[in-house]
């Protein structure tokens, strides 16, 4: 009978989240019509790509400029994919006369992908969730299944973001429960999917070898045999084959396009804002103060993507410069995690690697935030002060998730103003999905603000009542949880940006400083994400 | 479905072991708040649904020359905007009838105004006379769709909680989950969604004031409530459905007062008034009344416009009564529906004749709450099906079978949501087999019918054989629940009045 138990519950917390999931997924459903970014057309072209051509020419092709820049399992999903493609219109899988085809099936098969690989994410949150009590578990399953970023980033603006962080939540749930040598195979087939995801390898590889490895010499070799053959075994299963066809140089260069700039699009809210903020700052002080400075042929608010960037008075930033910064930003956490490697801390190292990563990364994209927004919902529903703060840096991320899709936007704008001058058009081409949106975000803040004050509120009512009990009648009831005036300045602060941005700035400037308001955004959120940053390091330090 | 779920509660029937704490998810999630946070948040879900369904097509778009009910709501406001309020109704050359003519009372006249005033702001040419028929753009459809939206958010969803508070506001208990719940089935309702935001009608104004008639009702505001129902018919006309539960029961309800003929003329006196005000325009002289009514009685409009024939004129003429018949039919079910959805008492009352209805039957929902709960949810879902599925053809036509399914899902979904489970148990356990079975049966052959409408077309001398076979099951569907509700209600209101006996004689 104890046996029994615990197994219909688990049943039954199936039955509970298919319904969770199964409410979004109608709801993704209905938003096939809706906006997609040029990432459509990127994977479209990939599933023509490997379905009509020898896989020793998968990373050489240039038929279209969307060329292949994932990982070789991210290419094999495509070429598994392109078969019900085939199935569902031939035309979708031609390498040439594919291309920009976007009539109804296509749309509706590559949606329909999406929606589907989203099982992987569901998967990924049962295993992480299944041991936890029922109010966590309703929680974290709001907070992942129905994450209103992950929504937008993928059903609207088309990614497949739901489907590769399933991965790395099974893979931290195999951690937590110990099984090391699944979390890490988890995480290297991760690793083949989609390459920046890398930025946590540093931690996986830290805990590993000092939790699972660490175990005297016979047995600490045997087991790091183990994993090694394990990571080797994915590794090989993926780039062997091009490897095989002496194409890995190709391949790597394909996915680590350093010819790009420091900061992806625009103005990337991470702290490379601040520096380009103080590089323009000090040119303009010694402009003030009567030095000559040469201003450089492209700059940041002007330049489109792939542009290097050159800056006037600091010194240039290289790739080589972002990633000692990220191994310097990460190295606390790393001693933390070899000093104490606690299976219960694996997801905020992960989530703490992966906003390093965010922020001192090159060419760094606004929806890798969702990298660490998802791990970082795990580690809210443990107490009200990471809740706090999980609050704010959600809805930051999301509204950086959404002005990444703007900003996408803009540059497919950006190529039409070319061809025609279509002046209405940029006013209008986002007021479909605008409310949507704003909705989405709405509907998460406030459960998100319901589902902490429930959480958090009965362990500090018991305090209160025995308080009220010693005499003090008039106790004012103080919710457990709550993110203070600075919370409730920055949202405000969130919000006039907002309406800035959408209303003010389209009034009174028209079309002049078009990016202005993207800009201001990116700077308030890098704001945020700095903010996290040093709280995180700070938990991270501070916790035994 | 209906047998897993069964077998769900069986099993959880015996496990009651922290039952209460597991399933009650709205607890879980919203903690000791009033109902109105939960409220906040499905209000949001539902304009979500309703914003992602406005993103398909609409009802006869790109279809010239006559296109659909978006092209006629549009030239509504056309013609509003543009010709003073006494021409509304009036054929003459800036007004061709002929061409969608307004045939909606005077309510919706001045809502085309007001949307149409909005769509001449943002963009003068979708409403300008003449040259805007047929007109489609997108900053046409996201205008005409956010007025709907608006529409919806503005009057449909403060009467839901208006009705809300109204029927669980004079009663302590029934769990929380259980309001909310009934709080999403009627907000998330499929049909009102896919008519409204899909194929494109302003029910949820007329809906909004009979629900908040209804809530007025229920906090025993007569005179309110008659002004809420008056701006109701005023707005559409297939309100007068709903009429005779009406007025029977206000009617009933003054008799019963110390004073009956001060009541009456009170709500006489607050009725004519509101009517009055709404047909301001209209009332110097006869004909101008008489003119609009002939507009809005149908029967008449095919005597001397032919708009009728012109429109089906390519069809045979059984066909034609037949689509007549459905369309129309179409539109009283999505109205009946939602009503039902609130206050099941309003179909017996519908169906049963009105000198017959005992008055306190629409005080049925002060009824305990588990005898509501165990009798209709089924019921309300067989129903449902059955409206939704009859809508089916109509919204193939308009290319909006996505939203179809998407939505028909959604409601199953919330239908069996963990947190409204606990209402289904009894009702499973404790129904007549054959009902049941037949029940079954039908729902078979509606899925099969779904497939079949879907994949093959249908002989070259029935085009519309499928049509009418789902219509014919529906409509079977509808006359057997209309029955058995009224039976149900009969039942019901009997064991009231005995209830009400013995408390009278204790």
């Amino acid at each position: 009978m104890e046996d029994q138990k615990p197994q219909f519950q688990n049943q039954s917390s199936i039955s509970q989240l298919l319904w969770f999931f199964g409410i979004a997924a109608t709801f993704k459903i209905l938003l096939i019509p809706s906006y997609h970014s040029t990432d459509f057309e990127v994977h479209r072209h990939w599933l023509a790509l490997t379905h009509s051509l020898p896989l020793s020419q998968w990373y050489l092709d240039e038929t279209s400029p969307w060329t292949l820049d994932y990982p070789p399992f991210f290419a094999y999903f495509e070429y598994f994919l392109s078969f019900f493609a085939r199935f569902v219109d031939p035309q979708i899988v031609h390498i040439h006369e594919g291309l920009n085809y976007k009539s109804n099936a296509v749309i509706y098969f590559q949606r329909v992908s999406v929606i589907l690989s989203d099982l992987s994410l569901l998967y990924g949150v049962y295993r992480l969730t299944r041991n936890l009590e029922p109010r966590k578990k309703v929680l974290l399953w709001v907070l992942v299944v129905w994450s209103p970023g992950l929504v937008i980033v993928d059903n609207m603006h088309f990614q497949y973001n739901g489907f590769l962080l399933g991965l790395q939540l099974l893979s931290i749930s195999y951690l937590q429960e110990g099984r090391d040598l699944m979390g890490g195979f988890f995480f290297a087939v991760l690793l083949c999917f989609k390459h920046l995801f890398a930025v946590a390898a540093p931690v996986f590889f830290v805990y590993l070898l000092r939790h699972y490895c660490w175990k005297g010499l016979v047995k600490g070799f045997g087991r790091l045999s183990a994993m090694g053959a394990v990571v080797v075994a994915v590794f090989a299963a993926s780039y062997g084959p091009f490897s095989y066809h002496g194409q890995i140089q190709q391949v790597l260069a394909r996915l680590f396009p350093f010819g790009r700039g420091l900061c992806h699009a625009y103005w990337a809210p991470n702290f490379w804002v601040f520096y380009i903020i103080l590089d323009k700052g000090l040119t303009f002080l010694l402009r003030k103060l009567g030095l000559e400075i040469k201003a450089p042929a492209t700059s940041f608010t002007g330049g489109l993507v792939g542009d290097s960037s050159h800056f006037i008075i600091l010194p240039e930033i290289t790739p080589s410069t972002t990633f000692v910064m990220v191994l310097l930003s990460l190295s606390p956490c790393l001693i933390r995690a070899w000093k104490n490697p606690r299976p219960g801390s694996v997801c905020r190292w992960i989530a703490y690697a992966y906003t390093c990563g965010f922020l001192f990364g090159w060419h760094v994209h606004e929806k890798a935030s969702l990298h660490f927004i998802i791990p970082l919902a795990i580690v809210a529903a443990q107490n009200s002060e990471d809740a706090r703060h999980y609050f704010l840096l959600s809805i930051a991320s999301e509204i950086l998730g959404d002005n990444s899709f703007i900003r996408l936007m803009m540059r497919d704008v950006t190529f039409f103003y070319a061809a025609s001058c279509y002046s209405l058009f940029p006013l209008l081409y986002e007021a479909q999905e605008y409310p949507i949106k704003a909705l989405l975000l709405i509907l998460h803040s406030v459960l998100m603000w319901y589902g902490f004050s429930a959480q958090f509120t009965p362990a500090e009512k018991s305090g209160e009542e025995l308080k009220s009990k010693g005499g003090s009648g008039s106790v004012v009831q103080k919710r457990g949880f709550h993110i203070g005036w600075a919370g409730k300045s920055y949202l405000f602060g969130l919000l006039l940006i907002e309406i800035w941005g959408q209303i003010l700035h389209p009034l009174l400037l028209g079309d002049k400083l078009p990016f202005l308001p993207l800009l201001l955004v990116s700077l308030y959120c890098a704001m945020q994400m700095m903010y996290s940053w040093i709280w995180q390091l700070r938990w991270i330090m501070m916790s035994t | 479905m209906a047998i897993k779920s069964k077998k769900k509660s069986i099993k959880q029937a015996i496990n009651t072991e922290n039952a209460t704490d597991h399933d009650d998810y709205i607890s879980l999630l919203f903690g000791s708040e009033g109902i109105v946070a939960p409220f906040l948040c499905i209000a949001v879900f539902g304009l979500l649904v309703r914003l992602a369904v406005s993103l398909h097509s609409y009802s006869g778009a790109g279809n010239p020359p006559k296109f659909g009910d978006y092209e006629a709501q549009r030239h509504w406001m056309e013609i509003t905007t543009n010709l003073p309020a006494k021409e509304w109704y009036r054929n003459s050359t800036s007004n061709d009838l002929a061409y969608w003519g307004l045939d909606y009372p005077p309510l919706t006249a001045y809502q085309s105004y007001v949307h149409g005033l909005l769509l001449r702001y943002f963009d003068p040419d979708s409403v300008a006379l003449f040259t805007s028929r047929g007109y489609e753009s997108y900053l046409g459809k996201l205008l005409m769709r956010w007025t709907v939206l608006s529409s919806d958010a503005l009057i449909f969803f403060p009467a839901v909680l208006y009705f809300v508070l109204a029927y669980y506001g004079s009663r302590p208990s029934g769990r929380k989950s259980d309001v909310i719940w009934h709080i999403a089935l009627i907000l998330i309702n499929p049909c009102l969604i896919l008519i409204d935001h899909g194929h494109f009608q302003y029910n949820c104004i007329s809906l909004g004031f009979t629900l908040a008639a209804i809530a007025a009702i229920l906090s025993r505001k007569d005179l309110v409530a008659s002004v809420f129902f008056s701006l109701a018919l005023n707005h559409k006309q297939m309100s007068a459905y709903f009429a005779p539960a009406f007025f029977s029961y206000l009617l009933g309800n003054c008799l019963w007062q110390k004073n009956p003929v001060l009541e009456v003329l009170k709500l006489g006196f607050v009725v004519i008034g509101t009517f009055a005000l709404i047909w301001w325009p209209y009332l110097h002289s006869t004909d101008g009344v008489l003119g609009v009514l002939s507009r809005l009685a149908p029967f008449e409009r095919g005597l001397y416009e032919d708009y009728v024939a012109n429109f089906w004129c390519t069809t045979s003429v059984i066909i034609k009564w037949k689509r007549l018949f459905t369309t129309q039919w179409l539109k009283l079910l999505s109205l009946g529906l939602t009503i039902l959805s609130c206050l099941p008492s309003m179909i017996q009352q519908i169906m049963a004749p009105s000198s017959k209805v005992h008055e306190k039957s629409i005080l049925l929902p002060l009824l305990p709450a588990t005898l509501l709960a165990s009798e209709l949810p089924c019921l309300f879902y067989v129903l449902m099906h059955y409206a939704l599925f009859s809508m089916f053809p109509l919204l193939c036509r308009d290319n909006l079978i996505v939203p179809y399914f998407a939505l028909h899902a959604l409601f199953i979904l919330l239908y069996l949501a963990p947190c409204g489970r606990r209402l289904l148990r009894p009702h499973f356990s404790a129904v007549d087999i054959a009902p049941l079975s037949l029940t079954t049966l039908l729902y078979l052959c509606s899925i099969v019918l779904h497939i079949v409408y879907f994949t093959s077309h249908p002989p070259k001398k029935y085009p519309f054989l499928f049509e009418a076979m789902i219509m014919s099951l529906c409509f079977s569907h509808f006359v057997f629940l209309a029955l058995y509700t009224n039976t149900k209600q009969w039942m019901l209101s009997k064991q009231l009045t005995s209830r009400d006996k013995e408390k009278k004689l204790s």
